[in-house]
């Protein structure tokens, strides 16, 4: 690829979702976006580019982005993410909010579902001590594509298989025809779902309890992680909990958040003095 | 180390299950079908059991039924790694013991998440 195009390709997408490429990954240009090209019907990269320099095209400009965003998730990822919920994060709110008996949660990067879905179902096992509480899981994702996968909930057998026990498979999804599976309606009816780039203003979503935003912020660089981390920051209130990825944290980007001792991946708002 | 029995029919679903459990560090024993399982069983109770359900002699559900008769059957962890991918055979599976159900394809991050699941890794 010539480096001109790596460099327009590269800065419509760091411009529009804050991940970064080096010209390392122009392998990942080149194999996810060849599947643009062809489904606008030009030959390879090079005339893709060409239409992206003819004019300024926002529909193209969304496909590109969203073919190079990572949507990959699966059921439970890591865990040990859900067992803190379930053992830590909501008990201490069930305490602190008994006066409201309202809980609102933010997955920020619910790509296909299966975190939001995750934490809906961790959310029911808990049973009566939920019930009555008003529980809202809001997820969102900067690609419309997967937004649209999360809403209908179909997941294929490979799908359901990676991360999810085959008592809550039973439990809580219908088998369609073929290989197929949909989660049933009362989990699905748990999760709004909008979409939403993390690079915008966050406020018109409202304050939130606890935030997962796990295996974004790898994408981006320094100074990207520190302004969308200072903005989740103002979004949770003084006990309110983040979730980072396994291979992230806010150590040397931000001073707006602490890791919670012993708990690996969370971390609580540090309050400017 | 702990031991996984692998129960199947096919030679090739042996050998490809027996690479990813030795991956993760099993010691793997084989049997061809479900009465051949239940004889290595009466011997010495593995920690785990790989079992394909459609199989000569005695079938996975059988041999299920039978392990979990024997003193101290119920301790091992037993994984269904089957064709049969309908809600039926998965219930009937669990009904009769099974701990988890691996729908056939399957890979090794399946059996990995599936035996990290059951708390085998």
């Amino acid at each position: 690829m010539k480096s001109e195009d790596f460099d327009l390709l590269s800065r419509l997408v760091r411009d529009r979702s804050g991940l970064v490429l080096t010209p390392d990954k122009s392998y990942l240009l080149e194999s996810r976006l060849m599947p643009v090209a062809r489904k606008i019907g030009v030959k390879g990269l090079d005339e893709l580019v060409v239409k992206l320099r003819q004019r300024s095209d926002a529909s193209l400009e969304r496909l590109v982005v969203e073919a190079m965003t990572t949507n990959e998730t699966l059921f439970f990822r890591d865990t040990k993410p859900f067992e803190q919920l379930t053992r830590l994060v909501l008990p201490n709110l069930l305490e602190k909010r008994a006066a409201k008996r309202q809980i609102r949660v933010w997955c920020a990067a619910a790509s296909t579902g299966q975190e939001p879905y995750s934490i809906a179902i961790a959310l029911k096992e808990e049973g009566a001590k939920v019930a009555g509480w008003k529980i809202e899981l809001l997820g969102t994702d900067i690609n419309l594509e997967v937004i649209e996968r999360a809403r209908a909930a179909v997941y294929s057998q490979f799908e359901v298989q990676r991360g999810l026990p085959i008592k809550l498979l039973v439990k809580y999804f219908k088998q369609m025809d073929g290989d197929k599976w949909q989660l049933n309606q009362e989990i699905r009816d748990m999760v709004q779902y909008r979409e939403f780039n993390l690079l915008h203003d966050m406020k018109s979503l409202g304050q939130f309890d606890v935030v997962f935003c796990r295996n974004v912020l790898i994408y981006f660089d320094q100074p990207t992680k520190a302004q969308v981390l200072e903005r989740i920051a103002e979004l949770l209130p003084d006990d309110g909990v983040l979730y980072l990825g396994g291979a992230e944290t806010v150590l040397g980007v931000t001073d707006r958040f602490e890791p919670i001792p012993n708990e690996r991946g969370l971390y609580r708002p540090v309050r400017k003095k | 180390m702990k031991s996984c029995l692998i129960v199947d029919d096919s030679r090739v679903v042996r050998m490809v299950a027996r690479k990813i459990l030795q991956d993760l560090s099993f010691h793997t024993i084989e049997a061809e079908d479900g009465l051949k399982a239940l004889d290595i069983c009466k011997r010495e109770l593995p920690d785990a059991v790989l079992l394909d359900w459609n199989m000569p002699v005695m079938n996975g559900l059988e041999f299920l039924i039978a392990l979990r008769q024997l003193e101290g059957g119920s301790e091992p962890k037993v994984v269904f790694c089957t064709t049969e991918n309908d809600l039926e055979h998965i219930q009937k599976a669990m009904a009769a013991g099974a701990d988890e159900y691996i729908m056939k394809p399957f890979d090794a991050e399946i059996i990995q998440s599936k035996f990290a699941q059951v708390g085998l890794i």
